[in-house]
């Protein structure tokens, strides 16, 4: 298990200290600040709080069946918000299932979104899959898949193909600490540190992949260290400091684009909430352990600082938690009034022309009997 | 007897065979202190501690690859793999090495253990949580393929799957998982791999089903006696090897065959069945065999139950064979 108290005291494995910028009083150290403008953090802090209120909403609308499911990203905003910020436009995001929010500060449209947690005719990806496995080229983010770990190889060979067209850019791969364990991890990691892929393994250390803790994935006391093995420099980072993950999101990007190679960051947050609706996370871990990141809670820390710099005001938190609350009602309401994907959309995409036993069996579904609506 | 749903009925399984048999290990995701996504494994780490029912690092590879080295050394090892959907990162582990090991050593190193996973569609689950993937084992040779239907034969076909000398891939089908409730008896009882049952006698149609889709089945077969077809349905239990006397025999008897499943018909298991039939028994069919079946694309989301053969399908189909 990570605990906070370890984020306070440093490791001495190869990868170094962990990384923070953040103080408890909410000012910023100089050696990792990324130097933001208080608009550029204001901002920031608006995405990560949409973020959460979104969460918020999804799960009541899951509980309330009018969705099937969302796996939602409390308590690692900071690590998502942070990183997805440091990517610049050129850059590629391979995301894992938790990110939505770095998506839809690059630009992924709220109603695209809530239209692929309802799955109906509008959502990009046609309704064809689960809540929160969207697609959206457009923000320069990868579509989304469910087995663990296949991201990596590809987010590798994405970034090598660049690297092989001369083209700078970076490409960034998220996963958890579980995915860690996945042959995929380690094909990844092997070969971007052979090919010199300018990749940045963004690792969400949140503690758990579902029931199960960080002790029985690795017996390495860091995930960073397992870069060393691999000849990929990797990073330690206080996953709730928002400055800090930005400062070495940033660091790996940069060199990444220089030809220095891929990075892995290790940032170390907590998974404040079940794994997804259908877990109870009560049934496998003490209440206690949320207690010490709840006062390390990614948002407070940061509303904290934007308060000590008198940025940031309790009228301006009500009128930005309406605003999204309207954007978030409208999108639902929109999204509930589209019909479901066509009966014939099942039969496109499987491939870029249709051949004649998909047509037969479209024509086949098309005049049959009608399927009972009830799950 | 005890009335239990197929989750108790294969958890009661487990935990007889453990305490019967302590080289009995049950290892996977989540599978421990949790009891697994499903509960199926409720309570056994209680019972049986932290050696004998192991969470594991996220890796199906490392899972069966580790459980066929347990094998080899003696154990008999119950790796649960979380989906079927997310069985294939072992694939290599399961037909190079699992199905070949008795094989390629002349009988040197069999492997005695049984995986488990939830399969099928129908609990909104999109592609990767939804689909039933038997034929991708069965062409392989050297593995036994299982799938229940209910919770008598759940418990009792798991019991006789782990006894087996051979490894088993024992798909749950989890649509049913607490649907399908039922009479179970206390103790030790097996139910016979080698022997698919049937469930409803009739003497127009044949329908074979196993799984989910028994349900389908059966409902359709109430809705064709309303129009004058008498269907009989068989439930396989165990897909592979299949019991091919009990088809047969049905075959001979009605003269027209329909095959139901969830996993698409290209190079479905049902393309297996009619071609057995075909070649054992053409000169007793009276109608072209049909597949009622997935379709041959990716399992989709919001219309999964125009993808699944569902009863609706499943009724014309019959139909269609009564009146050829
Ligand atoms: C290959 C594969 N095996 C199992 C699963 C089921 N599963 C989904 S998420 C998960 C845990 C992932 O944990 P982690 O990588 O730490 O990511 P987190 O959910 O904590 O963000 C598991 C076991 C899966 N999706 N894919
Ligand atoms: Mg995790």
């Amino acid at each position: 298990m990570v605990s906070p108290a370890e984020n306070s005291s440093a490791t001495q494995s190869p990868p170094g200290d962990i990384v923070h910028a953040m103080r408890d009083d909410g000012s910023l150290s100089a050696e990792h600040d990324p130097g933001l403008s208080t608009q550029q953090v204001v901002d920031l802090y608006r995405h990560m709080v949409r973020t959460r209120i979104i969460d918020e909403r999804l799960v009541t609308l899951q509980r309330q069946g009018r969705i099937g499911f969302h796996i939602g990203s409390l308590g690692e905003e900071a690590a998502i918000i942070g990183s997805s910020f440091a990517m610049g436009e050129q850059d590629w995001i391979f995301p894992c299932y938790r990110e939505f929010g770095g998506a839809l500060m690059r630009g992924f449209k709220l109603q695209s979104f809530i239209d692929n947690m309802f799955g109906n005719a509008n959502d990009a990806a046609k309704g064809r899959q689960m809540p929160d496995h969207y697609t959206c080229r457009e923000a320069r983010w990868g579509s989304i898949s469910s087995p663990i770990g296949t991201q990596m190889t590809q987010a590798v060979g994405f970034a090598w193909a660049a690297k092989i067209q001369k083209k700078s850019l970076a490409c960034l791969v998220y996963f958890g600490d579980g995915s860690t364990s996945s042959a995929e991890f380690h094909n990844a990691m092997n070969f971007a540190g052979v090919f010199k892929t300018p990749s940045v393994f963004f690792c969400r250390n949140n503690g758990w992949a579902i029931s199960v803790p960080v002790e029985r994935q690795t017996a390495s006391d860091t995930f960073a260290e397992k870069g060393v093995a691999y000849g990929v420099p990797s990073v330690r980072v206080d996953g709730n400091d928002l400055f800090a993950v930005i400062a070495v999101t940033r660091a790996a990007v940069q060199r990444a684009r220089d030809g220095g190679g891929p990075t892995l960051i290790e940032a170390l947050t907590y998974r404040m909430g079940g794994h997804s609706t259908s877990d109870d996370p009560n049934r496998y871990r003490a209440r206690d352990e949320l207690e010490p990141w709840v006062e390390r809670d990614p948002i407070e820390r940061v509303r904290r600082h934007l308060q000590a710099k008198g940025a940031w005001s309790d009228d301006q938190e009500e009128a930005l938690r309406t605003e999204v609350d309207g954007q978030f009602r409208e999108a639902v309401a929109n999204a509930e009034k589209t019909p479901p994907p066509s009966l014939a959309s099942m039969f496109e995409d499987v491939y870029a022309e249709q051949p004649w036993h998909l047509k037969e069996q479209c024509q086949q579904l098309l005049s049959g009997a009608r399927a009972p609506k009830a799950h | 007897m005890t009335q239990m749903n197929m989750v108790q009925a294969i958890n009661d399984a487990l935990r007889l065979e453990m305490a019967r048999d302590d080289r009995v290990v049950v290892l996977g995701e989540d599978v421990g202190k949790v009891g697994g996504v499903f509960r199926v494994t409720a309570g056994l780490h209680d019972e049986f501690g932290d050696d004998r029912v192991i969470d594991t690092p996220l890796s199906e590879g490392g899972i069966i690859g580790t459980a066929v080295g347990m094998a080899l050394y003696g154990l008999v090892p119950v790796p649960e793999i979380q989906f079927s959907d997310f069985i294939w990162p072992a694939y290599d582990q399961i037909v190079s090495e699992l199905a070949k090991y008795r094989y390629r050593s002349g009988g040197e190193y069999p492997c005695n253990m049984v995986i488990r996973t939830p399969v099928g569609g129908g609990i909104r689950g999109g592609h990767y949580h939804s689909q039933h993937p038997e034929a991708s084992f069965i062409h392989h040779a050297g593995l036994k393929v299982v799938c229940p239907s209910n919770p008598y034969d759940a418990k009792g076909l798991l019991l006789a799957s782990i006894r087996d000398p051979d490894p088993v891939l024992f798909f749950e089908p989890k649509r049913v998982y607490r649907a399908a409730k039922g009479d179970v008896p206390e103790g030790d009882y097996t139910v016979d791999l080698t022997k698919a049952t049937v469930s409803r006698e009739g003497s127009d149609v044949t329908v074979i089903a196993f799984g989910a889709m028994l349900y389908e089945a059966l409902d359709a077969a109430v809705k064709a006696e309303e129009q004058g077809v008498d269907v009989e349905v068989i439930d396989l239990r165990t897909l592979w090897p299949l019991d091919i006397d009990t088809v047969i025999e049905s075959v001979k008897k009605t003269g027209r065959l329909v095959v139901v499943h969830e996993a698409p018909k290209s190079c479905g298991f049902g393309g297996e069945i009619v071609s057995l039939v075909c070649e054992k028994a053409f000169y007793h069919l009276e109608a072209a065999p049909i597949r009622v079946t997935g379709w041959d694309t990716p399992f989709p989301y919001t219309l999964e139950m125009e993808y699944l053969p569902l009863s609706h399908r499943i009724l014309p189909a019959v139909i269609e064979a009564a009146k050829a």
